[in-house]
């Protein structure tokens, strides 16, 4: 079980949260003038990667906040997590930051 | 050497120290006809297929690790074809009439057990759900039927029918030719029939990067073997697939969840088919070991890491209990996980990709060792005609832009 820092409350375990899968894909702004192709790579396709993963997860059981989160899916460790709105994070600087 | 009678009194005679190595082991060639990526059971099916069916005998199997390794050898082996719609009906049952002569066809015994798949139903829901399926299924000539409680239990005794339960059975969905096969063997039967027909199947040989030509088709893989060359490349990497269609450029509707399976101590013969319960999330059955065989779901996050929360294993064990009180005291000997590609509507991917040559086969998520001879065998057909088998035609990466989803979400051996 993961041990998930919330940005608002603190170090919590996984099952306060629900995962909401990748972070920072923003909605089509104008969907009336959206192709097929765009609206599947939004709602469908995914990076889906092989080490750091920017990703939301939701407080559910908590301040009930989302926030994003950036791990490693192969060690599944936490790097860093910040709340919903900043913008995505250089991924060299938060492997920087933790030391790796 | 074929096993038969003949051979068996033979190789006794010298206390069997004399079998011969039932595949190759040879080193890359330079160039191949085709490559298949990932020696699992659909890779090294796709394989055996492409060299019986299509004549393609100068190709290649890649493998990472060793052959069955991955999701082939840690899933619980479960066999059914009872999906809800026409498209996944056609081909689960193209694969569940495979499985039915397969000993005889590789000449190894692939231990396939048409032992029954009992599906549990606790809520009104689940009734008019499994019932759907059943009538789905008869429509199609596919077996399904629906049980009573009572007949439930008579056909697992085992089972608790009380109505003191937290979800209390209220009927059960039951394929008679649903069951189970010896998940080794089939990759094992597989390579050996492949390899005698000249297929290379080479182990430790991790592909680095997929090389495409000035026309944007696909002209060979590095490896950490070196490269080589092909027109053609099949990836039937399971949850590594998003990581090598990469390399070529092609983003997928995937995500790759850890999915977990445990077993227990072996005990004598006490569960004679399968039990799979969508609702409270646990699904069993007694392997010939001995072993009772336990699916556990998948965890909340995408992962690579082979390994699920243990809170995972013991909710389902929670449901265990309670379905079957007599197992309450056995100890668990094992516990493990696979890395699964889930799509967005849970069918598999079995398709042309935008790019020339490459060809994939993924996304089957929590279910895909049932499928494993049928998918080898219209992937084969995919990968040599360069067009889908009709089987496969409806399994393309293109439904998710013209939104002709197979929504199976509901007919998936687990509760999404």
């Amino acid at each position: 079980m993961l041990l998930i820092p919330c940005p608002h409350c603190g170090e919590r375990p996984e099952l306060e949260f629900r995962y909401a899968g990748e972070a920072h894909i923003a909605r089509p702004a104008d969907p009336s003038s959206t192709s097929d192709q765009e609206w599947a790579e939004y709602l469908y396709f995914r990076s889906n990667p092989k080490g750091l993963h920017i990703e939301r997860w939701r407080h559910v059981s908590g301040c009930a906040r989302f926030f994003n989160c950036v791990r490693d899916t192969v060690s599944d460790k936490i790097l860093k997590t910040y709340p919903a709105g900043q913008p995505k994070p250089d991924l060299a600087v938060v492997l920087k930051e933790a030391g790796q | 050497m074929r096993f038969s009678f003949l051979n068996l009194a033979k190789q006794a005679l010298s206390a069997h120290r004399h079998w011969p190595e039932q595949w190759r082991f040879p080193e890359p060639k330079a160039e191949y006809d085709a490559i298949i990526i990932g020696a699992g059971g659909h890779g090294l099916g796709t394989a055996y297929y492409l060299a019986k069916e299509h004549g393609m005998r100068n190709i290649a199997v890649l493998e990472k690790g060793w052959l069955g390794g991955g999701n082939t050898g840690r899933n619980t082996t479960i066999i059914r074809s009872n999906y809800l719609w026409e498209e996944s009906q056609g081909l689960y049952e193209h694969s569940v009439k495979l499985w039915e002569n397969l000993s005889a066809e590789l000449n190894y015994n692939v231990m396939y057990s048409p032992r029954g798949v009992m599906m549990l139903a606790h809520t009104v829901h689940d009734i008019q759900v499994f019932k759907r399926h059943v009538h789905a299924n008869r429509l199609q000539g596919i077996d399904n039927e629906w049980l009573t409680p009572e007949q439930a239990k008579e056909f697992c005794p085992i089972l608790n029918i009380s109505s003191n339960m937290r979800y209390p059975i209220l009927g059960a969905a039951l394929q008679r030719r649903g069951g189970t096969a010896r998940h080794d063997a089939v990759a094992w039967g597989y390579a050996r029939a492949a390899s005698a027909m000249g297929v290379d199947i080479i182990q430790n040989c991790e592909v680095k990067g997929i090389r495409r030509d000035l026309n944007g088709a696909v002209s060979g893989v590095e490896t950490t073997k070196g490269f080589i060359g092909t027109k053609k490349i099949g990836v039937v990497a399971a949850g590594h697939t998003s990581v090598i269609m990469s390399m070529a450029d092609v983003r997928m509707p995937l995500e790759s969840y850890p999915l977990q399976a445990l077993v227990s101590e072996p005990v004598k013969p006490i569960m004679p088919c399968v039990v799979m319960s969508n609702t409270i999330h646990a699904y069993m059955s007694q392997s010939d070991k001995g072993e009772l065989v336990i699916g556990a779901g998948t965890d909340a996050y995408t992962s690579y890491s082979q390994t699920g929360g243990l809170h995972i294993t013991t909710h389902t064990l929670d449901a265990i209990c309670e379905l079957f009180p007599n197992v309450r005291r056995l100890r668990m000997l094992r516990n493990w996980g696979g890395i699964v590609d889930v799509t967005p509507d849970r069918s598999p991917i079995l398709s042309k990709t935008p790019v020339k040559g490459l060809y994939v086969n993924c996304g089957w998520g929590t279910g895909g060792f049932k499928a494993t001879p049928g998918s080898a065998n219209v992937f084969a057909h995919t990968i040599a005609k360069d067009e889908p088998h009709p089987i496969n035609a409806a399994f393309t990466i293109d439904r998710f832009k013209t939104g002709r989803l197979i929504d199976e979400a509901a007919a998936a051996a687990v509760a999404h």
